[in-house]
């Protein structure tokens, strides 16, 4: 490490010629800082998971493969490509209309409604669904009332439990990704991109159709392609309406059919499917840095009156009734219903284990994530910017893939220690990584690096070096430095990526399920086992937990643009 | 020739806060008017009732004869053939300059379209730049652009919103003249609003100081500077202090410094009393009209000194205690402190009452 890291300094005595004195002092940080080889580390932690997956697709097909090549492949293939059809167009349909509505029309409540439609982030796309099928499915209340009402024939329902069922819940949770970045790019753009078209002998439908969507095209696509992410990560929704996708097929290839070889390379063919996503998405990104985004000194809505000016607040309190009020609302029903029965140790006990594991991978994430941005700001090379963006390509990683791409090689190393024990030493340790906190941790952090990095970067690209350069010629140095002038500086950030985090990890179902030390049951586990029991309203208690925990995150935020 | 633009009396609010009252102006074909005013002083907003961007609360705002706003209709933006040019100029970031300056067009044939947006290109100086986009051009090509843009489906009327705010001065003096051209050669009618004098001057054929939500007075920039019809514009045009004198009959008037000659007022009426002998008013004193006389029995003391090149205003301290700014060349170099002659020289009178505000 050492002798390499002189090879690879070269810009250390550089700087000591070109920039004097100043220079002479960083170069003495650098030559002395070993985390210089950190982003690298953490690169290498997401390539692992992602070439163990991809590897084993190379490995000798079993059985059990053959078995799952011929009986449920195409199944999976289908429902993927449905799912991922009719998410991509509902949330943009339903997040690009909402933006549109509150960005550039004037409306009965549309400034409630343009913060208030965020919400349904707060929700775990798992407990909308969950509390969907226990509202609507047939035993409901929805159709128990319905029922009573218009007799017993009621063949005109739809099947909540249904391909359509998935598809709607997801749009409900995950269209406020698109309606979030649509907005933010009409806000800056819309009505004055509008004028212009106007004043070009455009109306107002052919200005929308020609010019303002067109030009939000990049940020439409970014927030579908957000919203994309998470269908394909997500394992606790389509779990509870059955509706098998490749995460659910991991868990059962790997708990069901105890075959981690098949589970990993079931995982190697959504990685591919998420990195097809990832391509086109970045292509839009290259293109949103061009247009401009500058907000207009006054935004001058269009007003609307009478009947149009009521159905949009209609149709934003209806979205915003179903995405989120009634849920929360089904939930607190059912909490208070098992409450006197459910609140007990147990349940005091994955309270425990929810918070404390969301404490400590805020921590260690946050931790990584300030020393990854620290070692960027001192070496400002394309080595470590490249190394960066593979650290926080985490993200991308659906949490079942994370899990058996992680669980392989910890399972590797630990079976590698312990013979390793029992040649020298003669002893038996048994598994020491594998099963513990350690590995859920590393997953976390794998997974959610890019979460807690973007606003710590941020927050660290505005101290300059020429902030460093006055506090030094102040007198601050080092620690002082540290204290006096970064910590004040980076705290914002570094609080909104630890609570980030925090909630993340909270709501986090597959990882959590599929690597935790045996009986470390969190919320998410509980709902995961209550849910399939179809115990609706005992996995109701649990997840008025999550929800109020996922709402801390969205009011900071709205707190933070809104005013 | 009959007005092309013609506001009459036109009163704008939003809320109960009143942005522009009882404003009227006239503007004919191939003329290039401008509204002045600082900000907040609602000239945008004047612009953005002509394009139909906002209703006006009374008034009226004809185009070619035809009513376009009135207090109960206001034609779309898109039916009354207005091209506006945009402050931050509002290119669209998505398409070429070619496309950019063709987005109007969309009436046009395919071949025709290519060639009047060929013509523009040409016209502002941007051919080689046709397949470029927005983000890659300078500031004063981008704004070219957005020229081009709006002169491309032959508006009848063209709006100019601060067009020059975002480019730096050089550029901004440079560019006006050009653009002064570029709108005759297309014999256009515009109006630009701005907060910059230079650049009102170097633009317009008429201009309009505007304070409040009024026009203070709608003239040549000649006019303004030489014929400023109240304090505010005298103040607000160019440099100049008051100094307090007598009239002594309507075509003389007294000051500390001399006797004056003109008239008195430009805007005399029946019930004006400002011509009376013996009443005392302000006279408005610019820096070129004290000159630099060694020979001259008035001595004034230099206070402060500005070089700007070919000359250097003085601010003077006058032998009655007053201050007076003289513009003299260069070459005649003082130090600070040190008395100067000084003489009047002016062939005109502009002064106001010294009760009025």
């Amino acid at each position: 490490m050492r002798v390499k890291g002189e090879t690879l300094d070269p810009m250390a005595r550089d700087t000591t010629t070109k920039y004097g004195f100043y220079g002479y002092l960083a170069s003495t940080y650098r030559t002395s800082s070993g985390w210089r080889f950190l982003p690298f580390l953490v690169a290498g932690l997401v390539l692992i998971p992602i070439g163990t997956v991809i590897s084993s697709f190379f490995a000798p097909a079993g059985d059990i493969w053959q078995h799952l090549v011929e009986t449920t492949l195409a199944g999976l293939l289908i429902n993927t490509f449905w799912l991922v059809l009719g998410v991509a167009s509902g949330t943009a349909l339903l997040g690009v209309s909402l933006a549109w509505f509150t960005a550039v029309c004037e409306f009965p409540g549309r400034k409630f409604f343009s913060w208030a439609l965020l919400l349904p982030l707060a929700i775990p796309a798992y407990v909308t669904a969950f509390v969907a099928l226990g509202l609507f499915d047939y035993i409901g209340p929805v159709q128990t009332a319905l029922r009573t009402w218009l007799g017993p024939d009621l063949a005109w329902f739809p099947n909540v439990r249904s391909r359509m069922g998935v598809i709607i819940v997801m749009i409900l949770a995950f269209y406020p990704y698109v309606y979030l970045l649509t907005r933010n790019a009409f806000l800056t753009q819309g009505k004055r991109s509008l004028e212009a078209a106007q004043s070009l002998g455009f109306n107002r439908t052919q200005g929308f159709f020609k010019l303002a969507l067109p030009m939000a095209r990049p940020w439409i696509v970014g927030g579908v392609m957000l919203a994309l992410m998470e269908t394909l990560a997500d394992f606790g929704t389509v779990s509870v309406f059955n509706y098998d996708t490749f995460t659910t097929a991991i868990y059962k290839a790997w708990f069901g059919m105890f075959s981690l070889t098949a589970a990993s390379q079931l995982a190697s063919l959504l990685i591919v499917i998420v990195f097809v996503m990832m391509v086109v998405e970045q292509q839009f990104r290259a293109r949103m840095r061009y247009a401009e985004n500058r907000q207009s000194a006054r935004v001058d809505r269009i007003p609307l009156a009478g009947w149009r000016a009521w159905l949009l607040a209609g149709f934003a309190s209806g979205t915003l009734f179903f995405a989120f009020l009634l849920p929360v609302a089904q939930l607190g029903i059912w909490a208070a219903s098992v409450f006197t029965r459910d609140f007990d140790q147990r349940y005091l006990e994955f309270l425990w284990h929810s918070l404390l594991l969301s404490a400590l991978a805020a921590l260690l994430t946050c931790s990584v994530a300030l020393l990854v941005a620290y070692a960027a700001r001192r070496y400002p090379d394309r080595a470590t910017h490249t190394a960066i963006r593979i650290a926080t390509l985490g993200y991308a990683l659906p949490g079942a893939v994370l899990a058996v791409g992680i669980f392989i090689p910890v399972a590797w190393l630990d079976n590698w220690l312990s013979s390793i024990a029992l040649q020298l030493f003669n002893m038996e340790t048994g598994l020491l990584i594998q099963g513990t906190l350690f590995t859920m941790l590393i997953a976390y952090m794998t997974r959610f690096l890019a979460v807690s990095h973007s606003p710590i970067d941020s927050a660290m690209q505005r101290i300059t070096g020429s902030i460093d350069e006055a506090a030094m010629g102040l007198g601050l140095n080092g620690w002082t430095m540290l204290r006096r002038v970064h910590l004040p500086i980076l705290k914002g950030g570094i609080f909104t990526a630890a609570t980030l985090v925090f909630v993340d990890v909270m709501k986090e179902m597959p990882i959590t399920l599929m690597t935790r030390p045996f009986g470390w049951d969190t919320l998410a586990v509980r709902i995961f086992e209550m849910t399939s029991e179809g115990a609706w309203d005992q996995a109701a208690l649990p997840a008025v937990a999550l929800v109020l925990a996922g709402l801390f995150p969205i009011i900071l935020f709205v707190r933070q643009t809104e005013k | 020739m009959n007005a092309l633009l013609e506001l009459r009396n036109i009163r704008h609010a939003y809320g109960r806060q009143v942005v522009v009252s009882g404003l009227s102006l006239t503007l004919r074909k191939g003329e290039i008017g401008c509204l002045l005013g600082s900000s907040g002083c609602g000239k945008t907003t004047v612009l953005r009732c002509i394009a139909g961007f906002e209703p006006i609360r009374t008034g009226e705002i004809l185009l070619n004869g035809v009513t376009v706003s009135n207090d109960n209709i206001c034609l779309p933006p898109e039916q009354r053939h207005i091209g506006m040019v945009f402050q931050d100029y509002a290119l669209f970031p998505h398409l070429t300059v070619a496309a950019n300056i063709g987005f109007g067009l969309h009436r046009m044939q395919k071949k025709e379209r290519a060639s009047r947006v060929a013509e523009l290109l040409q016209t502002v100086g941007l051919a080689d730049a046709s397949s470029r986009y927005p983000h890659e051009l300078s500031g004063g090509q981008q704004q070219r652009v957005a020229l081009a843009r709006a002169l491309a489906p032959r508006p009848d009327l063209l709006l100019m919103d601060e067009p020059f705010s975002n480019l730096d001065v050089s550029l901004r003096e440079r560019l006006s003249l050009e653009i002064r051209d570029i709108l005759k050669s297309q014999n256009a009618t515009a109006i630009l609003v701005t907060h910059d004098q230079d650049e009102a001057f170097a633009i317009a054929d008429e201009i309009g100081v505007m304070q409040h939500g009024e026009i203070q007075q709608w003239d040549t920039a000649y006019n303004l500077y030489h014929k400023p019809a109240n304090r505010f514009v005298a103040n607000f045009i160019g440099q100049g202090v008051f100094l307090p004198g007598k009239v002594l009959d309507s075509h003389h008037v007294e000051i500390e410094l001399g006797v004056l000659k003109g008239d008195i007022s430009h805007k005399c009426t029946t019930d004006c009393h400002l011509c009376r002998e013996g009443y005392p008013v302000d006279v408005l004193i610019r820096p070129d009209d004290i000159v630099h006389d060694d020979a001259s029995p008035v001595q004034a003391a230099v206070v402060h000194k500005a070089f700007r090149g070919a000359d250097i205003l003085y601010t003077l301290r006058l032998p009655g205690g007053s201050t007076a700014l003289s513009l003299v060349p260069s070459h005649h170099n003082h130090a600070i402190g040190e008395k100067i002659g000084i003489r009047l020289a002016a062939d005109h009178v502009v002064a106001f009452s010294q009760s009025e505000p």
